[in-house]
Protein backbone atom coordinates (compact mmCIF):
# COMPACT_ATOMS: atom_id res chain seq x y z
CA UNK A 1 0.00 0.00 0.00
CA UNK A 2 2.80 2.42 0.99
CA UNK A 3 4.62 1.41 -2.20
CA UNK A 4 1.55 2.34 -4.23
CA UNK A 5 1.36 5.78 -2.63
CA UNK A 6 5.06 6.35 -3.25
CA UNK A 7 4.71 5.31 -6.87
CA UNK A 8 1.63 7.41 -7.51
CA UNK A 9 3.45 10.59 -8.69
CA UNK A 10 5.57 8.47 -11.03
CA UNK A 11 2.50 6.71 -12.43
CA UNK A 12 0.76 10.07 -12.87
CA UNK A 13 3.80 11.51 -14.62
CA UNK A 14 4.04 8.47 -16.92
CA UNK A 15 0.31 8.65 -17.68
CA UNK A 16 0.55 12.35 -18.47
CA UNK A 17 3.55 11.78 -20.72
CA UNK A 18 1.81 8.92 -22.49
CA UNK A 19 -1.32 11.09 -22.85
CA UNK A 20 0.76 13.93 -24.30
CA UNK A 21 2.45 11.69 -26.87
CA UNK A 22 -0.87 10.04 -27.74
CA UNK A 23 -2.42 13.48 -28.28
CA UNK A 24 0.56 14.59 -30.40
CA UNK A 25 0.32 11.37 -32.43
CA UNK A 26 -3.39 11.92 -33.06
CA UNK A 27 -2.73 15.55 -33.98
CA UNK A 28 0.01 14.55 -36.42
CA UNK A 29 -2.29 11.91 -37.92
CA UNK A 30 -5.04 14.49 -38.31
CA UNK A 31 -2.71 17.00 -40.00
CA UNK A 32 -1.34 14.24 -42.28
CA UNK A 33 -4.84 13.08 -43.14
CA UNK A 34 -5.95 16.66 -43.77
CA UNK A 35 -2.92 17.27 -46.01
CA UNK A 36 -3.73 14.13 -47.98
CA UNK A 37 -7.32 15.30 -48.26
CA UNK A 38 -6.45 18.74 -49.66
CA UNK A 39 -6.09 17.46 -53.21
CA UNK A 40 -9.20 15.32 -52.99
CA UNK A 41 -11.21 18.12 -51.43
CA UNK A 42 -10.30 20.89 -53.81
CA UNK A 43 -9.48 19.26 -57.09
CA UNK A 44 -11.46 16.03 -57.20
CA UNK A 45 -14.25 16.16 -59.74
CA UNK A 46 -17.07 15.25 -57.37
CA UNK A 47 -15.92 17.11 -54.26
CA UNK A 48 -15.03 20.35 -56.01
CA UNK A 49 -18.44 22.04 -56.04
CA UNK A 50 -18.79 21.82 -52.31
CA UNK A 51 -15.09 22.17 -51.54
CA UNK A 52 -14.64 25.70 -52.94
CA UNK A 53 -17.88 27.09 -51.52
CA UNK A 54 -17.06 25.56 -48.17
CA UNK A 55 -13.53 26.96 -48.26
CA UNK A 56 -14.69 30.51 -49.12
CA UNK A 57 -17.29 30.39 -46.37
CA UNK A 58 -14.67 29.32 -43.85
CA UNK A 59 -12.17 31.97 -45.03
CA UNK A 60 -14.84 34.63 -44.61
CA UNK A 61 -15.77 33.36 -41.17
CA UNK A 62 -12.23 32.89 -39.92
CA UNK A 63 -10.35 35.71 -41.58
CA UNK A 64 -12.48 38.52 -42.92
CA UNK A 65 -14.49 38.95 -39.75
CA UNK A 66 -11.40 39.01 -37.56
CA UNK A 67 -9.69 41.82 -39.49
CA UNK A 68 -11.26 44.75 -37.54
CA UNK A 69 -10.17 43.23 -34.21
CA UNK A 70 -6.65 42.48 -35.46
CA UNK A 71 -6.42 46.06 -36.81
CA UNK A 72 -7.54 47.53 -33.50
CA UNK A 73 -5.15 45.40 -31.43
CA UNK A 74 -2.09 45.84 -33.68
CA UNK A 75 -2.73 49.58 -33.97
CA UNK A 76 -2.74 49.82 -30.18
CA UNK A 77 0.36 47.63 -29.87
CA UNK A 78 2.23 49.78 -32.42
CA UNK A 79 1.19 52.93 -30.54
CA UNK A 80 2.11 51.45 -27.14
CA UNK A 81 5.56 50.38 -28.38
CA UNK A 82 6.19 53.86 -29.74
CA UNK A 83 5.05 55.50 -26.51
CA UNK A 84 7.24 53.20 -24.40
CA UNK A 85 10.35 53.75 -26.51
CA UNK A 86 9.97 57.42 -27.37
CA UNK A 87 11.46 58.85 -24.13
CA UNK A 88 14.48 56.49 -24.12
CA UNK A 89 15.26 56.97 -27.80
CA UNK A 90 14.80 60.73 -27.46
CA UNK A 91 17.35 60.75 -24.60
CA UNK A 92 19.85 59.00 -26.88
CA UNK A 93 19.03 61.41 -29.69
CA UNK A 94 17.69 58.54 -31.79
CA UNK A 95 14.00 59.38 -31.80
CA UNK A 96 13.72 58.71 -35.51
CA UNK A 97 14.79 55.08 -34.95
CA UNK A 98 11.47 54.23 -33.33
CA UNK A 99 10.24 53.16 -36.79
CA UNK A 100 13.11 50.64 -37.13
CA UNK A 101 12.28 48.96 -33.85
CA UNK A 102 8.51 48.90 -34.38
CA UNK A 103 8.71 47.54 -37.92
CA UNK A 104 11.06 44.74 -36.85
CA UNK A 105 9.14 43.90 -33.67
CA UNK A 106 5.79 43.82 -35.41
CA UNK A 107 6.95 42.30 -38.72
CA UNK A 108 8.94 39.46 -37.17
CA UNK A 109 7.18 38.85 -33.90
CA UNK A 110 4.11 40.72 -32.77
CA UNK A 111 2.17 40.72 -36.05
CA UNK A 112 2.06 36.91 -36.36
CA UNK A 113 1.64 36.42 -32.62
CA UNK A 114 -1.24 38.89 -32.22
CA UNK A 115 -2.94 37.56 -35.37
CA UNK A 116 -2.63 34.04 -33.95
CA UNK A 117 -4.04 35.02 -30.55
CA UNK A 118 -7.01 36.84 -32.11
CA UNK A 119 -7.67 33.95 -34.49
CA UNK A 120 -7.47 31.49 -31.60
CA UNK A 121 -10.61 33.18 -30.31
CA UNK A 122 -12.21 33.79 -33.69
CA UNK A 123 -11.36 30.55 -35.44
CA UNK A 124 -10.09 28.06 -32.86
CA UNK A 125 -12.86 28.41 -30.29
CA UNK A 126 -15.63 28.53 -32.89
CA UNK A 127 -14.27 25.54 -34.85
CA UNK A 128 -13.95 23.45 -31.68
CA UNK A 129 -17.47 24.42 -30.51
CA UNK A 130 -18.97 23.82 -33.96
CA UNK A 131 -17.37 20.40 -34.49
CA UNK A 132 -18.07 19.42 -30.87
CA UNK A 133 -21.75 20.27 -31.32
CA UNK A 134 -21.79 18.26 -34.54
CA UNK A 135 -20.40 15.26 -32.63
CA UNK A 136 -23.06 15.63 -29.92
CA UNK A 137 -25.91 15.98 -32.44
CA UNK A 138 -24.77 12.85 -34.36
CA UNK A 139 -23.86 14.89 -37.46
CA UNK A 140 -20.35 13.42 -37.66
CA UNK A 141 -21.77 9.92 -37.37
CA UNK A 142 -24.30 10.80 -40.08
CA UNK A 143 -21.46 11.92 -42.36
CA UNK A 144 -19.62 8.64 -41.83
CA UNK A 145 -22.83 6.68 -42.40
CA UNK A 146 -23.14 8.44 -45.76
CA UNK A 147 -19.56 7.49 -46.70
CA UNK A 148 -18.45 11.12 -46.42
CA UNK A 149 -15.06 11.48 -44.76
CA UNK A 150 -15.36 14.10 -41.97
CA UNK A 151 -11.66 14.92 -42.33
CA UNK A 152 -12.03 15.85 -45.99
CA UNK A 153 -15.44 17.44 -45.61
CA UNK A 154 -14.95 19.38 -42.37
CA UNK A 155 -11.30 19.48 -41.33
CA UNK A 156 -9.61 20.26 -44.66
CA UNK A 157 -11.56 23.47 -45.44
CA UNK A 158 -11.14 24.72 -41.88
CA UNK A 159 -7.40 24.01 -41.73
CA UNK A 160 -6.77 25.52 -45.18
CA UNK A 161 -8.92 28.59 -44.49
CA UNK A 162 -7.35 29.27 -41.08
CA UNK A 163 -3.78 28.79 -42.35
CA UNK A 164 -4.24 31.07 -45.37
CA UNK A 165 -6.24 33.68 -43.48
CA UNK A 166 -3.78 33.86 -40.56
CA UNK A 167 -1.12 34.85 -43.10
CA UNK A 168 -3.44 37.40 -44.74
CA UNK A 169 -4.55 38.85 -41.41
CA UNK A 170 -0.89 39.03 -40.36
CA UNK A 171 -0.05 41.20 -43.42
CA UNK A 172 -2.88 43.59 -42.51
CA UNK A 173 -1.79 43.52 -38.84
CA UNK A 174 1.83 44.36 -39.77
CA UNK A 175 0.66 47.34 -41.78
CA UNK A 176 -1.79 48.68 -39.20
CA UNK A 177 0.73 48.14 -36.35
CA UNK A 178 3.21 50.26 -38.30
CA UNK A 179 0.58 52.97 -38.74
CA UNK A 180 -0.11 52.93 -34.99
CA UNK A 181 3.59 53.50 -34.31
CA UNK A 182 3.72 56.21 -36.95
CA UNK A 183 0.86 58.18 -35.44
CA UNK A 184 2.54 58.24 -32.02
CA UNK A 185 5.98 58.93 -33.51
CA UNK A 186 4.50 61.90 -35.34
CA UNK A 187 2.65 63.26 -32.30
CA UNK A 188 5.29 62.56 -29.62
CA UNK A 189 8.56 62.81 -31.56
CA UNK A 190 7.60 64.95 -34.53
CA UNK A 191 8.72 62.29 -37.03
CA UNK A 192 7.09 62.79 -40.41
CA UNK A 193 5.19 59.98 -42.09
CA UNK A 194 7.64 59.83 -45.01
CA UNK A 195 10.62 59.70 -42.64
CA UNK A 196 8.89 56.99 -40.62
CA UNK A 197 8.21 54.79 -43.67
CA UNK A 198 11.74 55.29 -45.01
CA UNK A 199 13.15 54.07 -41.70
CA UNK A 200 10.66 51.19 -41.56
CA UNK A 201 11.51 49.88 -45.00
CA UNK A 202 15.25 50.35 -44.42
CA UNK A 203 15.09 48.30 -41.22
CA UNK A 204 12.66 45.61 -42.31
CA UNK A 205 14.17 43.29 -44.89
CA UNK A 206 12.05 41.07 -47.11
CA UNK A 207 13.51 38.12 -45.18
CA UNK A 208 12.13 39.50 -41.89
CA UNK A 209 8.71 39.98 -43.42
CA UNK A 210 8.65 36.46 -44.88
CA UNK A 211 9.86 35.01 -41.58
CA UNK A 212 6.86 36.60 -39.88
CA UNK A 213 4.45 35.30 -42.51
CA UNK A 214 5.90 31.79 -42.29
CA UNK A 215 5.33 31.89 -38.54
CA UNK A 216 1.76 33.08 -39.10
CA UNK A 217 1.12 30.19 -41.48
CA UNK A 218 2.39 27.64 -38.96
CA UNK A 219 0.33 29.30 -36.20
CA UNK A 220 -2.76 29.09 -38.40
CA UNK A 221 -2.14 25.40 -39.02
CA UNK A 222 -1.69 24.81 -35.28
CA UNK A 223 -4.84 26.73 -34.32
CA UNK A 224 -7.07 24.89 -36.78
CA UNK A 225 -5.56 21.43 -36.27
CA UNK A 226 -5.85 21.67 -32.47
CA UNK A 227 -9.40 23.03 -32.70
CA UNK A 228 -10.46 20.25 -35.08
CA UNK A 229 -8.80 17.55 -32.99
CA UNK A 230 -10.33 18.74 -29.71
CA UNK A 231 -13.71 19.47 -31.30
CA UNK A 232 -13.99 16.05 -32.93
CA UNK A 233 -12.90 14.40 -29.66
CA UNK A 234 -15.86 15.79 -27.68
CA UNK A 235 -17.64 13.39 -25.36
CA UNK A 236 -20.38 13.99 -22.82
CA UNK A 237 -22.82 16.43 -24.42
CA UNK A 238 -22.98 20.19 -23.93
CA UNK A 239 -20.52 20.13 -21.05
CA UNK A 240 -18.00 18.35 -23.27
CA UNK A 241 -18.36 21.08 -25.90
CA UNK A 242 -17.61 23.73 -23.27
CA UNK A 243 -14.56 21.81 -22.03
CA UNK A 244 -13.25 21.33 -25.59
CA UNK A 245 -13.66 25.03 -26.38
CA UNK A 246 -11.78 26.11 -23.27
CA UNK A 247 -9.06 23.51 -23.86
CA UNK A 248 -8.69 24.67 -27.45
CA UNK A 249 -8.06 28.29 -26.45
CA UNK A 250 -5.63 27.43 -23.65
CA UNK A 251 -3.77 24.67 -25.53
CA UNK A 252 -3.50 26.76 -28.69
CA UNK A 253 -2.07 29.83 -26.95
CA UNK A 254 0.51 27.68 -25.13
CA UNK A 255 1.35 25.81 -28.35
CA UNK A 256 1.63 29.01 -30.42
CA UNK A 257 3.97 30.66 -27.92
CA UNK A 258 6.07 27.49 -27.56
CA UNK A 259 6.41 27.13 -31.33
CA UNK A 260 7.20 30.84 -31.60
CA UNK A 261 10.07 30.39 -29.14
CA UNK A 262 11.31 27.41 -31.15
CA UNK A 263 11.13 29.39 -34.39
CA UNK A 264 12.95 32.37 -32.88
CA UNK A 265 15.68 30.12 -31.46
CA UNK A 266 16.16 28.37 -34.82
CA UNK A 267 16.23 31.67 -36.75
CA UNK A 268 18.70 33.07 -34.23
CA UNK A 269 20.92 29.99 -34.59
CA UNK A 270 20.96 30.18 -38.39
CA UNK A 271 21.49 33.95 -38.32
CA UNK A 272 18.10 35.00 -39.75
CA UNK B 1 -29.10 -23.55 -32.56
CA UNK B 2 -31.40 -21.86 -35.05
CA UNK B 3 -30.45 -18.32 -36.03
CA UNK B 4 -33.03 -15.59 -35.60
CA UNK B 5 -34.66 -15.16 -39.01
CA UNK B 6 -33.22 -18.36 -40.46
CA UNK B 7 -36.55 -19.69 -41.68
CA UNK B 8 -37.22 -16.78 -44.06
CA UNK B 9 -35.79 -15.86 -47.49
CA UNK B 10 -32.32 -14.61 -48.44
CA UNK B 11 -30.49 -12.59 -45.74
CA UNK B 12 -29.01 -9.19 -46.64
CA UNK B 13 -27.30 -8.67 -43.28
CA UNK B 14 -26.08 -11.45 -41.00
CA UNK B 15 -24.95 -10.77 -37.46
CA UNK B 16 -22.75 -13.72 -36.53
CA UNK B 17 -21.94 -14.06 -32.82
CA UNK B 18 -21.21 -10.35 -32.59
CA UNK B 19 -19.94 -9.07 -29.24
CA UNK B 20 -19.16 -5.54 -28.14
CA UNK B 21 -17.66 -4.21 -24.93
CA UNK B 22 -17.33 -0.58 -23.82
CA UNK B 23 -14.90 0.21 -20.97
CA UNK B 24 -14.93 -3.42 -19.86
CA UNK B 25 -18.75 -3.56 -19.79
CA UNK B 26 -20.29 -6.10 -22.16
CA UNK B 27 -23.00 -4.47 -24.29
CA UNK B 28 -23.62 -7.25 -26.81
CA UNK B 29 -22.91 -10.88 -26.07
CA UNK B 30 -22.38 -13.18 -29.08
CA UNK B 31 -25.67 -12.34 -30.75
CA UNK B 32 -26.93 -13.84 -34.00
CA UNK B 33 -29.45 -12.28 -36.33
CA UNK B 34 -30.37 -12.45 -40.01
CA UNK B 35 -32.06 -9.50 -41.67
CA UNK B 36 -34.09 -10.83 -44.62
CA UNK B 37 -34.51 -9.03 -47.94
CA UNK B 38 -37.64 -6.85 -48.08
CA UNK B 39 -38.75 -7.33 -44.48
CA UNK B 40 -39.30 -4.72 -41.78
CA UNK B 41 -37.42 -6.02 -38.77
CA UNK B 42 -37.97 -4.28 -35.45
CA UNK B 43 -35.29 -4.60 -32.77
CA UNK B 44 -36.90 -4.02 -29.39
CA UNK B 45 -35.20 -3.45 -26.09
CA UNK B 46 -35.15 -1.22 -23.04
CA UNK B 47 -32.70 1.63 -22.47
CA UNK B 48 -29.14 0.30 -22.32
CA UNK B 49 -30.08 -3.09 -23.78
CA UNK B 50 -27.57 -2.65 -26.62
CA UNK B 51 -29.97 -2.08 -29.51
CA UNK B 52 -28.43 1.22 -30.70
CA UNK B 53 -24.97 -0.36 -30.48
CA UNK B 54 -26.22 -3.23 -32.65
CA UNK B 55 -27.46 -0.70 -35.21
CA UNK B 56 -24.08 1.07 -35.21
CA UNK B 57 -22.36 -2.28 -35.75
CA UNK B 58 -24.64 -3.03 -38.70
CA UNK B 59 -23.99 0.33 -40.40
CA UNK B 60 -20.24 -0.09 -39.94
CA UNK B 61 -19.73 2.95 -37.65
CA UNK B 62 -18.54 0.69 -34.81
CA UNK B 63 -16.48 -2.51 -35.12
CA UNK B 64 -17.48 -5.59 -33.14
CA UNK B 65 -14.92 -7.04 -30.69
CA UNK B 66 -15.90 -10.65 -31.37
CA UNK B 67 -17.83 -12.40 -34.12
CA UNK B 68 -18.60 -10.75 -37.43
CA UNK B 69 -21.26 -9.01 -39.48
CA UNK B 70 -21.86 -9.94 -43.10
CA UNK B 71 -23.43 -7.26 -45.28
CA UNK B 72 -24.59 -8.57 -48.67
CA UNK B 73 -22.32 -11.57 -48.03
CA UNK B 74 -19.17 -9.55 -47.23
CA UNK B 75 -17.59 -9.25 -43.81
CA UNK B 76 -17.63 -5.71 -42.37
CA UNK B 77 -14.47 -6.56 -40.41
CA UNK B 78 -12.38 -7.33 -43.47
CA UNK B 79 -13.83 -4.71 -45.84
CA UNK B 80 -11.35 -2.21 -47.25
CA UNK B 81 -12.24 1.49 -46.68
CA UNK B 82 -13.44 1.69 -50.30
CA UNK B 83 -15.64 -1.39 -49.86
CA UNK B 84 -17.05 0.02 -46.62
CA UNK B 85 -17.85 3.30 -48.42
CA UNK B 86 -19.58 1.27 -51.12
CA UNK B 87 -21.65 -0.56 -48.49
CA UNK B 88 -22.56 2.71 -46.74
CA UNK B 89 -23.75 4.17 -50.04
CA UNK B 90 -26.11 1.21 -50.40
CA UNK B 91 -27.76 1.74 -47.01
CA UNK B 92 -29.56 4.71 -45.47
CA UNK B 93 -29.68 5.68 -41.80
CA UNK B 94 -32.22 7.81 -39.96
CA UNK B 95 -30.64 8.89 -36.69
CA UNK B 96 -32.61 9.47 -33.51
CA UNK B 97 -32.24 13.26 -33.69
CA UNK B 98 -32.46 13.37 -37.47
CA UNK B 99 -28.78 14.47 -37.46
CA UNK B 100 -29.39 17.12 -40.11
CA UNK B 101 -26.47 19.41 -40.87
CA UNK B 102 -27.55 22.61 -39.16
CA UNK B 103 -25.55 24.90 -41.42
CA UNK B 104 -27.39 23.70 -44.55
CA UNK B 105 -30.96 24.03 -45.77
CA UNK B 106 -33.19 20.95 -45.90
CA UNK B 107 -32.65 20.73 -49.68
CA UNK B 108 -28.86 20.93 -49.31
CA UNK B 109 -28.97 18.22 -46.64
CA UNK B 110 -30.77 15.89 -49.05
CA UNK B 111 -28.54 16.94 -51.94
CA UNK B 112 -25.31 16.31 -50.01
CA UNK B 113 -24.94 12.55 -50.68
CA UNK B 114 -25.90 13.11 -54.32
CA UNK B 115 -23.29 15.86 -54.72
CA UNK B 116 -20.66 13.80 -52.96
CA UNK B 117 -21.22 10.42 -54.59
CA UNK B 118 -22.69 11.03 -58.02
CA UNK B 119 -21.46 13.02 -60.97
CA UNK B 120 -24.97 14.36 -61.62
CA UNK B 121 -25.52 17.90 -62.86
CA UNK B 122 -26.91 20.38 -60.35
CA UNK B 123 -30.31 20.69 -62.05
CA UNK B 124 -30.70 16.86 -61.99
CA UNK B 125 -29.82 16.87 -58.30
CA UNK B 126 -32.45 19.59 -57.73
CA UNK B 127 -35.10 17.39 -59.37
CA UNK B 128 -34.06 14.36 -57.32
CA UNK B 129 -34.12 16.39 -54.10
CA UNK B 130 -37.68 17.54 -54.88
CA UNK B 131 -38.75 13.94 -55.52
CA UNK B 132 -37.27 12.75 -52.21
CA UNK B 133 -38.78 15.64 -50.28
CA UNK B 134 -42.18 15.01 -51.90
CA UNK B 135 -41.97 11.37 -50.77
CA UNK B 136 -41.68 12.51 -47.16
CA UNK B 137 -44.11 15.44 -47.57
CA UNK B 138 -41.56 18.23 -47.14
CA UNK B 139 -41.27 19.74 -50.63
CA UNK B 140 -42.66 23.10 -49.42
CA UNK B 141 -39.96 23.29 -46.73
CA UNK B 142 -36.93 22.70 -48.95
CA UNK B 143 -35.37 26.10 -48.28
CA UNK B 144 -35.80 26.07 -44.51
CA UNK B 145 -32.92 25.61 -42.11
CA UNK B 146 -33.14 22.59 -39.74
CA UNK B 147 -33.54 24.90 -36.73
CA UNK B 148 -36.87 26.09 -38.20
CA UNK B 149 -38.33 22.56 -38.36
CA UNK B 150 -40.38 20.67 -35.77
CA UNK B 151 -39.16 17.32 -34.38
CA UNK B 152 -41.30 15.30 -36.79
CA UNK B 153 -40.22 17.40 -39.77
CA UNK B 154 -36.56 16.93 -38.84
CA UNK B 155 -37.07 13.15 -38.86
CA UNK B 156 -38.77 13.33 -42.25
CA UNK B 157 -35.97 15.48 -43.64
CA UNK B 158 -33.44 13.00 -42.22
CA UNK B 159 -35.39 10.23 -43.92
CA UNK B 160 -35.37 12.10 -47.25
CA UNK B 161 -31.57 12.35 -46.93
CA UNK B 162 -31.32 8.66 -46.00
CA UNK B 163 -33.15 7.63 -49.20
CA UNK B 164 -31.27 10.10 -51.44
CA UNK B 165 -29.06 7.39 -52.95
CA UNK B 166 -31.92 4.83 -53.24
CA UNK B 167 -30.59 2.48 -50.57
CA UNK B 168 -31.28 -1.24 -50.40
CA UNK B 169 -31.51 -1.23 -46.60
CA UNK B 170 -32.84 1.53 -44.34
CA UNK B 171 -31.88 1.70 -40.66
CA UNK B 172 -34.01 3.70 -38.26
CA UNK B 173 -32.75 4.60 -34.78
CA UNK B 174 -35.77 5.32 -32.53
CA UNK B 175 -37.85 6.95 -35.30
CA UNK B 176 -40.77 7.77 -32.96
CA UNK B 177 -38.74 9.01 -29.98
CA UNK B 178 -39.88 12.39 -28.70
CA UNK B 179 -42.80 12.70 -31.13
CA UNK B 180 -46.49 13.17 -30.35
CA UNK B 181 -48.74 10.17 -31.13
CA UNK B 182 -50.07 11.61 -34.40
CA UNK B 183 -46.64 12.56 -35.75
CA UNK B 184 -45.33 9.19 -34.59
CA UNK B 185 -48.11 7.42 -36.51
CA UNK B 186 -47.28 9.55 -39.59
CA UNK B 187 -43.63 8.52 -39.40
CA UNK B 188 -44.70 4.87 -39.06
CA UNK B 189 -46.91 5.23 -42.13
CA UNK B 190 -43.98 6.77 -43.98
CA UNK B 191 -41.74 3.83 -43.04
CA UNK B 192 -44.37 1.37 -44.33
CA UNK B 193 -44.93 3.40 -47.51
CA UNK B 194 -41.21 3.58 -48.26
CA UNK B 195 -40.93 -0.13 -47.62
CA UNK B 196 -43.64 -0.79 -50.19
CA UNK B 197 -42.81 1.97 -52.73
CA UNK B 198 -39.04 1.53 -52.75
CA UNK B 199 -38.94 -2.16 -51.88
CA UNK B 200 -36.25 -1.57 -49.26
CA UNK B 201 -35.39 -3.74 -46.30
CA UNK B 202 -35.99 -1.85 -43.04
CA UNK B 203 -34.31 -2.34 -39.69
CA UNK B 204 -35.99 -0.31 -36.94
CA UNK B 205 -34.58 0.07 -33.45
CA UNK B 206 -37.24 1.20 -31.01
CA UNK B 207 -38.87 0.70 -27.64
CA UNK B 208 -42.20 2.25 -28.66
CA UNK B 209 -44.47 -0.78 -28.76
CA UNK B 210 -47.36 0.90 -30.59
CA UNK B 211 -45.05 1.92 -33.38
CA UNK B 212 -43.34 -1.49 -33.42
CA UNK B 213 -46.63 -3.38 -33.82
CA UNK B 214 -47.74 -1.07 -36.63
CA UNK B 215 -44.68 -1.50 -38.82
CA UNK B 216 -43.05 -4.84 -37.99
CA UNK B 217 -43.05 -7.95 -40.13
CA UNK B 218 -40.84 -9.53 -37.51
CA UNK B 219 -39.58 -8.51 -34.07
CA UNK B 220 -36.65 -9.42 -31.87
CA UNK B 221 -36.29 -8.44 -28.22
CA UNK B 222 -32.84 -7.60 -26.91
CA UNK B 223 -32.20 -7.79 -23.19
CA UNK B 224 -28.81 -7.25 -21.53
CA UNK B 225 -26.95 -7.84 -24.79
CA UNK B 226 -28.81 -11.03 -25.81
CA UNK B 227 -31.89 -11.81 -27.88
CA UNK B 228 -34.53 -13.35 -25.66
CA UNK B 229 -37.46 -13.53 -28.10
CA UNK B 230 -38.16 -13.46 -31.79
CA UNK B 231 -41.27 -13.68 -33.95
CA UNK B 232 -44.14 -12.00 -35.69
CA UNK B 233 -46.06 -9.27 -33.82
CA UNK B 234 -48.85 -11.80 -33.08
CA UNK B 235 -46.38 -14.29 -31.65
CA UNK B 236 -44.73 -11.64 -29.51
CA UNK B 237 -48.08 -10.54 -28.10
CA UNK B 238 -48.79 -14.08 -26.86
CA UNK B 239 -45.21 -14.96 -25.90
CA UNK B 240 -45.06 -17.25 -22.84
CA UNK B 241 -41.93 -15.62 -21.31
CA UNK B 242 -43.15 -13.25 -18.54
CA UNK B 243 -40.30 -10.81 -19.26
CA UNK B 244 -41.30 -10.55 -22.92
CA UNK B 245 -44.93 -10.30 -21.87
CA UNK B 246 -44.18 -7.40 -19.53
CA UNK B 247 -42.10 -5.53 -22.11
CA UNK B 248 -44.48 -6.05 -25.01
CA UNK B 249 -47.55 -5.02 -23.04
CA UNK B 250 -45.73 -2.26 -21.14
CA UNK B 251 -46.77 -3.54 -17.68
CA UNK B 252 -45.61 -1.81 -14.49
CA UNK B 253 -45.14 -5.12 -12.63
CA UNK B 254 -43.12 -8.12 -13.76
CA UNK B 255 -39.61 -9.61 -13.98
CA UNK B 256 -38.07 -6.40 -15.37
CA UNK B 257 -39.22 -4.31 -12.39
CA UNK B 258 -38.27 -7.13 -9.99
CA UNK B 259 -34.77 -7.09 -11.46
CA UNK B 260 -34.44 -3.33 -10.97
CA UNK B 261 -35.70 -3.60 -7.38
CA UNK B 262 -33.23 -6.38 -6.64
CA UNK B 263 -30.33 -3.95 -6.91
CA UNK B 264 -29.96 -3.59 -3.11
CA UNK B 265 -31.71 -0.20 -3.07
CA UNK B 266 -32.39 -0.11 0.68
CA UNK B 267 -28.78 -1.00 1.55
CA UNK B 268 -27.56 1.54 -0.96
CA UNK B 269 -29.83 4.19 0.51
CA UNK B 270 -29.09 3.50 4.16
CA UNK B 271 -25.46 2.42 3.82
CA UNK B 272 -23.84 5.85 4.29
CA UNK B 273 -25.96 6.51 7.40
CA UNK B 274 -24.15 3.75 9.26
CA UNK B 275 -20.95 5.72 9.18
CA UNK B 276 -22.47 8.89 10.66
Amino acid sequence: MRMNVALRPLVLALNSTAGFFRFMGELTYLIGDAAAGVGRSLFHKQGRRLGWANLWAQMNRVGVRSIPIVCLVTFCIGAILALQMAPILRDYGAGDRVADIISLAIGRELGPLISAVVLTGFAGASIAAELGTMVVSEEIEALEAQAIDPIRFLVVPRVLATTVMTVCVCVVGDLVGGIGGMVVAHLALGTSAIQYFHHSFDALKLRDFITGLAKAGVFGLLISALACRLGLGVTGGAQGVGVATTRTVVTTIVAVISVDLLFTAVFYAVGW
Amino acid sequence: MRWVGEAMSEPVIQVMDASKTFDGRGVLDAIRLDVMRGETLVILGGSGSGKSTLLRLMIGNVQCDGGDILAFGKSLRTMTPAELDGYRKSVGVLFQSGALFNSMTVADNVALPLREHTGLAEHTIDIMVKIKLELVGLRQHADKMPAMLSGGMKKRAGLARAIALDPKVLFYDEPSAGLDPVTSAEIDQLIMDLNKKLGVTSVVVTHEMGSAFRIADRMVLLDRGKFIAEGTPERMRSHPDPLVHQFVLGLAEGPLTDRRRAGGYEEDLLGPLEGI
